[in-house]
């Protein structure tokens, strides 16, 4: 490890923590192998997402002034969700007494592929991953963070992930025919409005299959825990890996 | 029914909304296509949602020039607080005329203050000129979508109407043949009606004309036939100069139905010698909208309908399943403002994707303000159970050994309890989809045991 490489908080969410440590792991390792000092402070919780997007981003402030206090100390922080990124840079209420804390941690905040590709400027990974893979766009990552350029807008095409995957040895990359549509998870939606969570989640995942891919990976294991959810309830043989996972394996 | 039921009726029949979906997404393609054919597509949008953050600014301003100079050409202009005294003003002039039938076109506007159930109490006969629009208006139903009013039912569903209707040929399907019966029928009415009423999308401050939008051109033959003109405006449908609408019609046709341009933009001025034009100006909950610092910018909507197209809600659950007259997206941030407990699960009806606000040509922030009204829905509507469960999450997300105690205590609790009694009907996350297998460790653990 570089002596002078940045100090980076490693954030993992509360779903991530409890469902996917392989997730949590393989970011970890990953920013290693890529020269970063990782530290995962501890007493990390949740970002109160789930709360906020249900209407009651009031009651976050224990929440969020417990983040912020847990992530200050450090050059940067980065989580492998877009999703989460998005709230603690947007959607954080203000905290009185904790205003430049706050500030300092929006700007430092990064989703992994971002972190990879803006902050650390890596260009190209040299690593194999002989596979058909398939990309979920996650809104969250897309729309928000500009992880990719958006099928709405007229803007040259970009994709930040798409383009640490593509310079992998034998990857072959799934074009889909929808490229951005939502997946259906929502958060609270995904139960408020099973019906068409679930539809929603049928059409995305039928489209990856239609394309014959075997991977199905993205930056955000909310998505993948619903179409995953769905895939196994209808016994389809789709794989799902986080980003992460993918470029972690590539590397080793 | 909250917008979750009405959704849950429309998946129902699985093959009539993936028909849908697929025809709505097929305009959204449209529009991604014909938009990306203009370099400055993004500028566009920039320029028309500046245009209308000054319009919004200085509303009163340009209102009061807009009468004055509208006056000075001899249109008549009225102004309404709400619905009922747009109808009542809309029914005097029919009256003063003597005027027992009518011809309407294009007024979003009008839906949204019942003008037809009120006029048609009166024993007025009211028909829309719009071919999707009378065909909602045979099955008694609203319009579906603002652009598209008919866009839930299929060939076969119209071509069943018309047989009963305009006794049409039973089977023919023919798009062309039932078009030509429907203009047929419709030239009886034109022929018939003293009055004409038509919406307006965009009135000019500067030069005190209006400007209606079409691609039948029924609006101008209602006009042109007609003795007396009544346009129908809402407030927020003003632009200060005739040359912005060089930014506004590039980007409607284009939003709307992925057309370069609507068939028909017909400037209407002055009256012609005999003849009369009246415009009524109608707020209906306009200025309390612009009044809400948060919501004012949803007022900068021109009704293109895009938001729609591109919503894959709305795509899968139809628009009378939001239950308010303008549905999708738009509809979800406007009808709050308007009754927030009757519209109180819309803002909800939402992934919050954000694709609504990447193609809304006036760069409306959609989905943010989506968030912002569940905000307000909870502080009003929010019950109780779901308040207090929500305070309990904060209370557990906020003490990291809370969170540790009730994380593995999900996590075990996952492990050893029987699928069927996982998979309970009181789980919904389960019903159709499920849980991700439960790790012997979390991310927190194994850090600790590895690398602490």
């Amino acid at each position: 490890m570089k002596a002078n490489s940045p100090s980076v908080a490693l954030f993992i969410p509360c779903y991530v923590d409890q469902f996917y440590p392989q997730v949590g792991i393989a970011t970890l390792e990953l920013l290693e192998k890529l020269g970063c000092t990782v530290t995962y402070p501890s007493g990390q919780t949740c970002c109160g997402q789930p709360l906020a997007n249900a209407g009651y981003a009031r009651d976050t402030v224990g929440t969020a002034t417990h983040f912020i206090e847990t992530f200050s100390d450090y050059d940067y922080v980065v989580c492998p969700s877009g999703s989460c990124t998005l709230h603690v840079k947007e959607h954080f209420p203000a905290i009185a007494g904790l205003e430049k804390k706050q500030e300092a941690l929006e700007n430092k905040i990064y989703e992994l592929i971002e972190f990879i590709t803006d902050v650390l400027k890596i260009e190209r990974l040299e690593g194999k991953f002989p596979h058909r893979v398939s990309y979920h766009s996650s809104c969250h990552g897309q729309r928000g963070l500009h992880l990719s350029s958006g099928s709405e807008l007229n803007q040259p095409p970009f994709n930040k992930a798409r383009k640490l995957l593509e310079n992998l040895k034998g990857l072959d990359w799934v074009e889909l025919t929808r490229t951005d549509e939502c997946c259906g998870f929502g958060g609270t939606f995904a139960v408020t409005e099973e019906a068409l969570s679930i539809q929603m989640g049928k059409d995305r995942l039928a489209d990856h299959l239609s394309h014959k891919t075997e991977i199905l990976t993205g930056g955000d294991m909310s998505c993948i825990m619903h179409l995953q959810g769905i895939a196994t309830r209808s016994k389809q043989e789709l794989k799902f890996l986080h980003l992460a996972e993918i470029l972690n394996q590539a590397l080793s | 029914m909250s917008h979750p039921e009405n959704a849950a009726e429309f998946l129902k029949d699985a093959q009539k909304s993936k028909w849908h979906d697929e025809t709505l997404w097929f305009v959204r393609d449209k529009r991604d296509k014909v938009s990306k054919r203009i370099p400055e597509w993004e500028q566009l949008r920039e320029l028309a949602s500046g245009i209308k953050d000054n319009v919004l600014a200085n509303l009163a301003n340009y209102l009061e020039e807009f009468e004055r100079k509208a006056t000075k050409n001899g249109i008549i202009v009225h102004w309404a607080a709400d619905s009922e005294e747009h109808n009542r003003l809309v029914l005097e002039i029919l009256q003063k005329h003597n005027c027992t039938a009518v011809v309407k076109s294009k007024s979003i506007l009008t839906e949204e203050c019942h003008l037809n159930p009120y006029l048609e109490k009166q024993g007025i006969e009211v028909v829309d000129t719009d071919l999707g629009e009378r065909i909602v208006q045979f099955l008694n139903q609203p319009p579906s979508h603002i652009v598209l009013p008919a866009i839930h039912l299929k060939k076969k569903e119209i071509s069943e109407l018309f047989h009963e209707k305009l006794q049409t040929e039973k089977g023919n399907e023919d798009p062309a043949y039932l078009t030509q019966a429907a203009r047929v029928h419709l030239r009886e009415k034109f022929f018939g009606a003293k009055v004409a009423i038509t919406g307006v999308n965009f009135g000019i401050a500067e030069t005190g004309e209006f400007v209606v939008c079409t691609n039948e051109g029924n609006a101008d033959m209602g006009v042109h036939l007609a003795d007396v003109h009544i346009a129908c405006m809402g407030i927020e449908k003003i632009l200060p100069r005739r040359k912005d609408l060089g930014v506004f019609l590039r980007l409607l046709a284009r939003s709307a139905t992925g057309q370069p341009i609507t068939n028909y933009n017909s400037h209407f001025r002055s009256p012609s010698p005999g003849k009369e034009i009246h415009i009524i100006l109608v707020d209906n909950g306009r200025t309390a909208q612009l009044a809400r610092e948060k919501f004012r910018n949803s007022l900068k909507c021109i009704r293109c309908g895009a938001c729609m197209n591109t919503c894959p809600i709305y795509r899968r659950s139809g628009g009378f399943s939001y239950n308010s007259t303008v549905p999708g997206p738009i509809g979800s941030i406007l009808s709050p403002g308007l009754d927030l407990k009757k519209h109180s699960s819309l803002p909800f009806a939402s992934t919050l994707c954000g694709s609504c606000t990447d193609v809304c040509p006036v760069k409306i922030n959609i989905h943010e303000q989506l968030y912002e009204w569940r905000q307000e829905v909870t502080k009003t509507q929010g019950d109780f159970a779901k308040g207090l469960s929500m305070k309990l999450a904060n209370g557990i997300f906020k003490s990291p050994l809370a969170y540790k105690i009730s994380g593995s205590l999900m996590r075990n609790v996952l492990k050893s309890l029987p699928n069927s009694l996982i998979y309970h009907p009181l789980n919904v996350w389960g019903k159709n989809r499920n849980l991700p297998d439960a790790p012997k460790e979390s991310f927190q653990q194994w850090y600790q045991k590895n690398r602490s």
